[in-house]
């Protein structure tokens, strides 16, 4: 905790794209002139009405926004607490929030002339989105995804190959995502001329993180003008789940200067925090530079990157945005870890009791729901990012739970 | 000015200085600290000067080389698989100090492992252990004050990437602060990747020129003792990396141990290499 609290928690990046001590731009200099290309470009749109407005088209008409603020009255029943909103982000077309970003990024390399997308992806969310996209726009894409990774979450890699995506297996250091990062940021680096690098989470070298954060901040406004319809008052808690955090700093950052709001983001402690096979390098990392930023990372005591361990392949990630570092250094937001078994719980109960079946990463922040909602009065309202649908993670779960399809 | 500087840029310079005494360019090896193994590694690199490299960039195992080609990212995971770690570089770096004082050593890896290593001490161990400049490719001109001027200051030399994408408006940023040489990467691309023609190099050089009065080594993509001739012609020293990894990749048994072939294979192409680069003027 610090004692100075900034004037807004919503003001940053500085120019150089620093949250406090975090983010920055730590790239090898062939990709310098790209970022800051990037950066330019994304000021002149972000300032030009023209494009805000075809980016609403597109969220509208394609995306399908704006999606419910549903307000989850059994699981609110069951643990007989806090009031439980959830943003349905699941309901997006492509079944995740990454599309918010998918679009405002192709509009803006559309608009830089940019004529061939690439991509990394973990659970195959991210993926699909950009091959969705890249199909609607019609440019040609590549999509880094670890080998271990395409195993566990083949229905994704079906859906990105249909959609007329290139896939290509990552068989390096890990084979996950990290791994798939590394290998997007080779080809960025090998085809400098007309490629533009789609990354999927607010992370990565400045512009990206403000760029994802801006592009996701979608959900948290929509959400704050659809609490204040449905209560007329703010909820107590807005929370998410965190791999490298792009629907939580979507969902949290319209919220971020109201005090009353508490902010919770949650981990994937995978087997225990304790057992060192997890992915919670807020709760368990310490501050390093990888993929571009300073951030919490997963790591050895001499700066090597450690493999991340969970479940759930989106959250499987040893480092995570560099916003959250700030807001976790600052104490504006804590994060809680949830292990593999609480969020296959959580996923269960919220299958059974609302009929909906969440993603493996928003059942992480479900599980934590449990955990606290009961704590917390009636009179309290618990606003949840519910970041995508389950669908893709039957066969994992199934495994998990020793079911047989 | 303190002993510092004698030992870091300033051998940099008298070997620049004594290469062009001979009329050629120089030959710039790389090899991966702790690869295949840190003994293995340690004899390879005291026969490297013998064997013909001018100056010597040891790089710095990393997990996640980002900017290295499928070559040196194995050699990294070799070495961090065989134990090695910053400390233990530092050590082989001394090791090689102790009976040769003049060829440099320049340190080349990622910033992740200095920066939890702790800058200032990190700096203070190199410098000591015979150090003299240190390459960190994620460290752009823009985060300057991370590294590059604690580095400067205490006299040890920030060599730079210069890459095709370094136009005329981006050079006068990336010599501001650096000092040694400037290595400009001939190819966007990773380490190992395809060469640039000899009309692509004749045209950077003639850009960096107009920017800095440095020596320039060119490196990347160079794999036969040809392509070093061809490129020795233009640039002031050739830098060559995945090919010197290569051979020791190919020199490992089948359990990936080194064998008593593996520093004889590294010696034999860097005198190949060398011997490119001495007759290229001729």
């Amino acid at each position: 905790m610090t004692s100075s609290a900034p004037n807004s928690f919503r003001a940053l990046p500085d120019p150089d794209g620093h949250f406090g001590n975090f983010g920055g731009r730590f790239v090898a200099e062939t990709l310098m002139p790209l970022i800051l290309e990037l950066e330019q470009a994304y000021k002149d749109a972000k300032a030009d009405p023209a494009f805000k407005k075809e980016m609403d088209y597109y969220l509208r008409h394609y995306v399908g926004r704006e999606n419910p603020l549903y307000f989850a009255e059994r699981l609110t029943e069951e643990l007989g607490g806090a009031k439980i909103y959830f943003k349905r982000e699941d309901l997006n077309h492509t079944g995740a929030h990454k599309i918010n970003n998918c679009i405002g990024q192709i509009l803006l390399a559309k608009r830089m002339g940019k004529t061939r997308i690439i991509a990394e992806t973990g659970a195959g969310q991210h993926g699909v989105a950009t091959a969705t996209v890249c199909a609607r726009f019609g440019l040609p894409c590549t999509v880094y995804m670890g080998s271990k990774d395409i195993e566990r979450q083949s229905p994704n890699v079906f859906r990105m190959r249909l959609l007329g995506a290139e896939v290509k297996p990552v068989v390096s250091g890990s084979n996950s995502l990290k791994d798939a990062m590394n290998e997007a940021l080779r080809d960025w680096v090998t085809n400098v001329e007309d490629t533009f690098y789609i990354i999927g989470t607010a992370a990565g070298p400045h512009p990206y993180p403000e760029m994802v954060r801006d592009f996701q901040s979608v959900i948290g406004n929509e959400a704050r003008r659809q609490i204040m319809e449905a209560e007329n008052r703010l909820p107590d808690q807005v929370i998410a789940s965190v791999g490298g955090g792009s629907n939580a700093i979507g969902l949290f950052h319209p919220f971020l200067d109201d005090k009353g709001v508490e902010v919770v983001g949650v981990e994937a402690a995978g087997h225990g925090v304790h057992t060192g096979k997890h992915a919670a390098s807020l709760s368990a990392g310490k501050p390093g530079v990888l993929h571009g930023n300073r951030t919490y990372l997963l790591m050895d005591d001499d700066g090597q990157i450690k493999e991340a361990d969970s479940i759930s392949a989106g959250l499987d990630y040893p480092g995570i945005g560099p916003e959250h570092s700030w807001l976790k250094d600052i104490g504006r937001a804590r994060y809680e870890p949830i292990t593999d078994k609480e969020a296959l719980a959580a996923f269960k109960l919220c299958s059974e009791l609302e009929g909906i079946i969440p993603a493996l990463e928003c059942s992480h922040a479900i599980a934590q729901i449990m955990k606290e909602a009961p704590k917390m009065g009636k009179d309290k309202i618990i606003l949840m990012c519910l970041s995508g649908r389950g669908d893709k993670d039957i066969f994992t779960v199934a495994e998990a739970l020793g079911v047989e399809l | 000015m303190s002993d510092a500087i004698i030992g870091g840029q300033d051998r940099i310079a008298k070997r620049f200085a004594k290469l062009k005494e001979e009329g050629r360019a120089g030959l710039v090896t790389f090899i991966t600290a702790g690869d295949p193994d840190p003994e293995t590694s340690f004899e390879i690199l005291k026969q490297l000067p013998e064997a013909g490299a001018d100056i010597i960039e040891l790089g710095m195992p990393f997990t996640d080389p980002m900017a290295d080609g499928p070559a040196i990212q194995e050699a990294s995971l070799r070495a961090l698989a065989a134990g090695m770690h910053m400390r233990k570089t530092l050590s082989i770096v001394r090791g090689f100090r102790d009976q040769d004082h003049d060829t440099p050593i320049i340190l080349m890896g990622y910033y992740n492992p200095i920066y939890i290593y702790g800058v200032a001490e990190f700096l203070e161990d190199a410098r000591n252990a015979g150090v003299d400049g240190l390459i960190v490719v994620d460290l752009p001109p823009e985060e300057d004050a991370e590294l590059c001027i604690p580095t400067v200051e205490k006299g040890l030399s920030f060599i730079r990437l210069t890459t095709p994408t370094s136009d005329d408006k981006r050079l006068p940023k990336l010599v501001q602060n650096t000092s040694g040489f400037v290595y400009y990467v001939s190819v966007a691309g990773v380490t190992g990747a395809g060469s640039a023609s000899n009309d692509q190099i004749v045209e950077a050089m003639g850009r960096l020129r107009r920017h800095t009065d440095l020596p320039i080594a060119v490196g990347f993509g160079i794999k036969t003792a040809a392509q070093a001739a061809d490129v020795a012609k233009q640039a002031d020293a050739a830098v060559v990396g995945s090919a010197i990894v290569s051979k020791i990749a190919e020199s490992l048994d089948e359990n990936g141990k080194a064998t008593d072939k593996t520093a004889s294979m590294v010696t034999g192409l860097v005198r190949e290499l060398a011997n490119g680069v001495r007759n290229a003027r001729k």
